[in-house]
């Protein structure tokens, strides 16, 4: 019984080892924390006043965000710029021919977080760079040919991209882009920017699940359950397996 | 279940049991199946994985029911949809998540529920009709579990079910108007949407069910192989029960039981801690609608497909046509079938069996695994020569059967079973 149990393991682990490496610029970590509810709530309120002019969260509702996130009525009203009824979900006030202007429709957030990654989100939000071939003069490090303009370049300043000299296939060296730095300071230190990169991409996370915390809360209820009945099913077994020889 | 009243001789008893027992054969198929119906006491870890696909089938068919009531099957409200029970349905993540997390928990226990029957020789005579009843419902299980993937409509599942479709446009001459008459479009779309809807709720869970019955009856006809793959009908007492048999019902009720809450432990640990399982159970670019015009960055079916997909891709074309690695895909789940006959030891389990079936058995298991994983990684480096191996490996455990398992040692097999876990 103990082989099968390490046989299974051991060729589940290779499995999931095998599968653990993926191409591209490495992430960002962004340590957001899903139960830190007021860096939920500044990310709430950085999401309204930064975001929501051009992204929707169709599939969030403000009042259930105002639940899940303890959000009182009268702040909530100060962050319900598109709609007047807090049943309504969150949409945004793009016109639907916006693509006319930036080349794509600015996409819905609501799964961005599913669909990516929280530490992609977090990555994103700080690797604008500087790019004069781009319509809105920027580019970013995570998303090439981005179509969205440096909206919060304001706060953390301008960045320009960092290239290095690589060989390519011929030999021949070849600039590869590899990270951005900074060339002049926004309105927030770069701490300060961190956070709110970070308290952005936490409430993105949560926008994507809202049941997330709950579920792994109550995750730890039915294991202490089963892990009882378990120990109980196993005694019953073993009383009634007594008179098998 | 209730006590059976006093019905020996099959005489009914009195009250509410004994009148149902005069119009409907309720207490004889209690002892029938359950506890009279006696099984080989050695029945080891292995032996959970067969009750474990019951319980997931439950699962599967309650949860799915749920799902039902709240999804719409329309290629412009099915994603939205989905979302609407993640998030507005009470209770609804719940329900979707153990039935997403059910599709891979499914594929795991029947892996390791065909493998037992490798292990032990369960497909051997005379219990060959439950093996092909198991393999009906394995390739049964692969087009349910293909047809609900496409449901929640986001981009993985239209791509997913473009590419795998359209593999049968390779056939020659019947290809092109097949593939039409399977999507009803001309493209992935609303149509194919609503027949998948169909199929995967009604059609193939009633075909399923009626062939889980037919594999237990099956079953229960023969008795159940153990461990030792010797025949516990030889020896009896005098009531006439195998002496190394006990009655289902109550030592393997609650055997289950514990192996079931175990199940359900790790199967929860999912539900609850990693629902996407990493991007293996529940895919990134699936939480991303449809899109037509926007292919994933790299498209690969549900992990539980990927052997078999890994061993299409193995196979180069040939003749000017991709058709080669379609035909060799099918006969690697086709030829599950054949194995009873494949077969040709002397003895069942493999306890008894000697060093090459040994080394035949990992071999192929370790490849099921690596095609596994080169099925989920893009073709380029390592990948595309190991699965081309593992391909070689996979069909020459089953065609070279009838050589290898003849000729291997065995060793004598003991008269009684040999002790129980």
């Amino acid at each position: 019984m103990l082989k099968s149990w390490v046989l299974i393991t051991v060729a589940g682990l290779s499995a999931g080892v095998a599968m653990a490496d993926e191409e591209g610029t490495p992430l960002l970590k962004s340590h957001a924390d899903i139960n830190n509810i007021e860096s939920l709530q500044r990310g709430a309120r950085n999401f309204m006043n930064y975001c929501s002019g051009c992204h929707s969260l169709m599939y969030l509702r403000y009042n259930r965000m105002a639940t899940d996130l303890k959000i009182p009525e009268a702040e909530l009203t100060n962050l319900m710029f598109t709609s007047d009824k807090s049943f309504e979900t969150i949409n945004s006030a793009m016109p639907p021919d916006a693509a006319t202007w930036f080349g794509k429709q600015p996409p819905d957030l609501s799964l961005i977080a599913r669909a990516r990654s929280v530490d992609y989100i977090y990555s994103f939000l700080k690797s604008f760079y500087v790019d004069s071939t781009r319509p809105w003069g920027v580019n970013n490090l995570y998303l090439p040919q981005a179509a969205m303009p440096a909206v919060i370049e304001t706060l953390q300043g301008l960045q320009k991209p960092v290239f290095k000299s690589e060989p390519d296939e011929h030999g021949n060296a070849k600039m590869v882009l590899v990270g951005v730095e900074s060339m002049s300071p926004g309105s927030m230190k770069p701490e300060e920017y961190d956070q709110f990169a970070r308290d952005t991409a936490n409430f993105l996370d949560y926008a994507g699940e809202p049941i997330k915390q709950k579920r792994q809360s109550l995750g730890v209820f039915v294991t202490l359950f089963l892990l009882v009945f378990f120990v109980f099913a196993f005694l019953l077994k073993k009383e009634y397996w007594k008179d098998v020889h | 279940m209730a006590a059976a009243p006093e019905s020996a001789g099959g005489t009914p008893g009195g009250g509410l049991i004994g009148w149902i027992d005069q119009r409907f054969p309720l207490t004889k198929l209690w002892k029938e199946q359950a506890a009279e119906y006696y099984v080989p006491k050695n029945f080891n870890f292995w032996y959970y994985f067969g009750v474990l696909s019951l319980v997931v089938l439950a699962n599967q068919l309650v949860t799915g029911i749920f799902l039902t009531m709240n999804y719409k099957p329309s290629s412009a409200e099915a994603f939205a949809s989905v979302e609407y029970i993640m998030r507005d349905v009470d209770g609804g993540w719940l329900i979707r998540y153990m039935h997403s997390t059910g599709a891979s928990a499914f594929f795991i226990v029947i892996y390791l529920h065909m493998f037992r029957a490798l292990l032990y020789g369960s497909h051997r005579k005379p219990r060959e009709l439950i093996w092909i009843f198991g393999c009906l419902i394995f390739l049964l299980l692969m087009a349910e579990a293909f047809m609900g993937y496409v449901l929640p409509w986001g981009n993985m599942s239209y791509w997913g079910a473009q590419v795998i479709v359209s593999l049968f446009s390779s056939l020659p001459v019947i290809g092109g108007s097949l593939v039409e008459w399977i999507r009803g479009d001309y493209y992935i779309a609303d149509a194919t949407l609503n027949r998948f809807f169909a199929l995967h709720v009604a059609a193939l869970p009633l075909a399923l069910v009626f062939l889980v019955i037919a594999h237990l009856m099956a079953l229960h006809e023969v008795g159940s192989n153990n461990p030792d793959g010797i025949d516990i009908k030889k020896y009896k007492d005098p009531a006439g029960h195998p002496l190394d048999g006990i009655p289902f019902h109550p030592y393997y009720t609650v055997k289950d039981t514990v192996g079931i809450a175990g199940f359900l432990l790790l199967f929860s640990g999912v539900i609850f801690f990693a629902p996407t399982f990493g991007g293996l159970f529940l895919e990134s670019p699936n939480f991303e609608p449809a899109n037509a015009l926007q292919t994933p960055p790299h498209i690969a079916p549900v992990w539980y497909f990927t052997p078999f997909y890994a061993i299409l891709r193995a196979i180069p074309s040939f003749a000017g046509t991709q058709v080669w690695g379609v035909l060799v895909m099918g006969a690697a789940v086709l030829i599950l079938f054949f194995v009873p006959w494949l077969d040709r030891s002397p003895v069942r389990s493999i306890r008894y069996r000697g060093p090459i079936f040994k080394v035949m058995l990992t071999l192929f298991a370790l490849s099921f695994v690596a095609l596994g994983v080169c099925g989920v990684k893009p073709p380029s480096g390592i990948y595309p020569t190991l699965a081309r191996i593992c391909t070689v490996v996979y069909f020459a455990f089953f065609l070279l059967m009838p050589w290898y398992s003849k000729i291997d040692r065995v060793k004598a097999l003991p008269e009684r079973l040999t002790g129980h876990a």
